[in-house]
């Protein structure tokens, strides 16, 4: 367990692409941190240059109090489980388990272990710890029958665990993982979710995860890092995130479905503002500051209901029904809206008739820039 | 082919075999048979025998004593030379191409693009072309009639086998090779542990056309090694056709012709399968 700091970090490839800028970051020990952002954000370069698979162009990466930018990736004290596994294909599992220790191990050289019986004997007896380690861990992943398989003989879930399995036996500082479950199909993606929060609970061990998924970010994280463009744009609790996201980046990218937008003008009352839109009108919460002439706000869907006469009013597009609830697309003037309503309501809804929404209990105001402002 | 019915692609495939393997047949039957009806055959007095009437197995003992001034020692030492050289060839050239392959696909460094070129262009030079500057380096360097000329260069690499192993490691995933680096190996334990075992169809390609070509190779063995006990199979082979080409001991020629070209057969078959997925994973075409 080890904590993770980066001050300043950032990457720039040759050509001067800059792939990630000013990353700050604290990994406290023992936290589960999620990296969460689209496809070129700078998510999996951090990862990289914390593993030492990509150098530091700027600032510094520390490792349980020790500055590792110049120091090789085996000497960091890490573990990475890839996208693809990365699992050696002509290795059995418990082999690919063992594989890193064996390297590690002090007494290595085979051919002074058949000179010198003690020094053969201190080598049986690592390699015993060894195979030890890898029954533990084998044990607590479920994978003991499948120790001496290919790879090749594997699904997908059981490949998963073996490269979970090969870090775990490392017992790092510190975890990697890289879109660990991206190659699964949803539902096995699901069970391993789980497996792997239950499996940082019960190791208490500083893991690092990244994902483009924000429900998996969601799921697994004790803190979120969203990133955009190479930078970070908030570090937070799930529900901070989904609470108090502070830009509409991050409110669009968090939550499913995704927030609704309005954008209007906005009208000064005094200390009051009001956003005034195409379809209407609504007086923004008390508090919010504006200092822009356009503004946005937000609505998360799930916060949207039905009723007899409201702010929102327009005709049901589409219903799509999830089980205990279903997703209704109403067109308003100007602005499409989704609301996640419960499917006893949506049942009393019919594709092409009108509707009133009413006014959600939270509202988030975005300014001209798209800051949050409430 | 798609077309083509089933029994067409069959016959026409046995047709080819007929094609291809009789010259090894007709070499079977004429090394078995008698002396005189050996060169019957030859001259076509005696059409050809689908087998020999009485087999004169005799006729391979025969030849392989009477290869060189010695009985017996003739044939021995050109089968260790043969043997001694092609190993340490095979070895030299799986090692080195498959290290400077693996530079060329994962390393990266200045002048890479540049010196793969010059390397494939290497390619395009003749043999022919290099053998007297060669002969002047090695004289040069006091190997002559020694083995090294023969076997030192192939631990420098083979510009279309380094080719072939670049393009087939291209293919193997980056993180694997991150996964070793995570694991603690360096780039000569990545190559070794992870890379080369990875590569076993392309090492198969590459040792089975080193082997057969080392073993046949004529040229080289008669321009470094002169003494008569330095000699390899291919040159004491031809020592054998001068002294015994004529129609009366043509089925010891064939016999003796036989038993050089016995490992290469011998080694394909071993290495059929890795060979045949080798060529099916494009790893000639890249």
């Amino acid at each position: 367990m080890a904590e993770v700091i980066l001050k300043s970090v950032g990457k720039v490839y040759p050509g001067g692409m800059r792939a990630v800028q000013g990353v700050d970051l604290h990994v406290r020990h023992g936290e589960f941190i999620v990296l969460v952002g689209p496809s070129g954000c700078g998510k999996s370069t951090t990862l990289r240059m914390v593993a030492g698979l990509e150098e530091i162009s700027e600032g510094a990466i520390s490792i349980g109090g020790r500055v590792v930018n110049d120091i090789a990736p085996s000497e960091r004290d890490i573990a990475m489980v890839f996208q693809n596994y990365a699992l050696y294909p002509h290795m059995t599992v418990g082999r690919n388990m063992a594989f890193g220790l064996e390297r590690r191990r002090r007494h290595g050289s085979l051919l002074r272990s058949l000179l010198s019986p003690a020094y053969a004997a201190e080598r049986r007896a690592e390699s015993a710890r060894i195979q030890a380690r890898v029954d533990e861990a084998a044990g607590l992943l479920g994978l003991r029958p499948l120790l001496q398989r290919m790879p090749r003989e594997l699904s997908g879930g059981q490949r998963q665990r073996v490269a979970v399995g090969r870090a775990i036996v490392r017992d790092p500082a510190v975890f990697l993982f890289d879109e660990p479950l991206s190659n699964l199909d949803a539902k096995l993606r699901g069970e391993m979710r789980t497996e792997l929060r239950i499996l940082h609970r019960r190791l208490g061990a500083t893991m690092m995860y990244v994902t483009h998924d924000q429900e998996e970010a969601m799921g697994l994280a004790d803190r979120i890092v969203v990133m955009k463009d190479g930078l970070v744009q908030q570090i937070g609790s799930p529900s901070e995130l989904y609470d108090r996201p502070v830009n509409r980046f991050v409110a669009s990218f968090i939550g499913t479905p995704t927030m609704n937008f309005i954008e209007g003008d906005v009208e000064r009352d005094g200390n009051a503002h009001a956003l005034r839109w195409a379809g209407g009108r609504i007086t923004l919460p008390a508090g919010t500051t504006l200092t822009t002439a356009r503004a946005a706000i937000g609505i998360r869907p799930d916060t949207l209901a039905p009723v007899a006469d409201g702010p929102f009013r327009g005709t049901v597009q589409s219903i799509e029904f999830l089980g205990d609830r279903a997703d209704v697309l109403i067109e308003t003037s100007g602005v499409r809206l989704n609301a996640r309503v419960p499917t006893d309501s949506a049942r009393a809804m019919r594709e092409g008739a009108s509707i009133a929404l009413g006014m959600p209990s939270v509202v988030h105001v975005f300014d001209g820039d798209g800051q949050r402002a409430s | 082919m798609k077309s083509l019915r089933p029994w067409f692609q069959s016959a026409l495939l046995a047709a080819g075999s007929v094609v291809f393997l009789f010259p090894l047949w007709w070499m079977v039957v004429v090394s078995l048979e008698t002396p005189k009806r050996a060169g019957a055959a030859m001259t076509g007095q005696d059409g050809v025998a689908l087998w020999p009437a009485d087999p004169q197995w005799g006729n391979y003992a025969e030849a392989l004593a009477e290869m060189g001034s010695e009985p017996w020692v003739g044939f021995v030492n050109a089968l260790a030379n043969s043997i001694v050289v092609t190993t340490l060839v095979v070895i030299g050239t799986v090692l080195s191409s498959s290290l400077v392959g693996f530079a060329f696909a994962r390393l990266r460094w200045r002048g890479r693009g540049v010196l793969f070129t010059l390397m494939l262009a290497t390619m395009m030079l003749p043999g022919q072309v290099t053998l007297i500057p060669l002969f002047l380096l090695f004289r040069g360097l006091g190997w002559i009639d020694t083995i090294l000329p023969l076997a030192v260069p192939a631990f420098f690499g083979n510009a279309f086998f380094i080719f072939m192993y670049r393009q087939f490691i291209l293919q193997i995933p980056e993180s694997l090779v991150e996964a070793a680096k995570v694991d603690g190996h360096g780039w000569l334990g990545i190559w070794w542990t992870v890379i080369l075992p990875l590569c076993r169809p392309v090492t198969a390609i590459c040792a089975v056309f080193t082997f057969i070509g080392t073993w046949n190779d004529f040229m080289g063995p008669l321009v470094y090694l002169h003494a008569e006990e330095q000699s390899t199979l291919a040159v004491a082979l031809n020592s054998f056709r001068n002294q015994y080409g004529g129609l009366d001991d043509v089925h010891l020629l064939m016999a003796a012709s036989l038993v050089t070209m016995l490992p290469c057969i011998l080694l394909f078959i071993a290495a059929q399968r890795q060979f045949v997925e080798g060529l099916a994973r494009g790893a000639v075409k890249g």
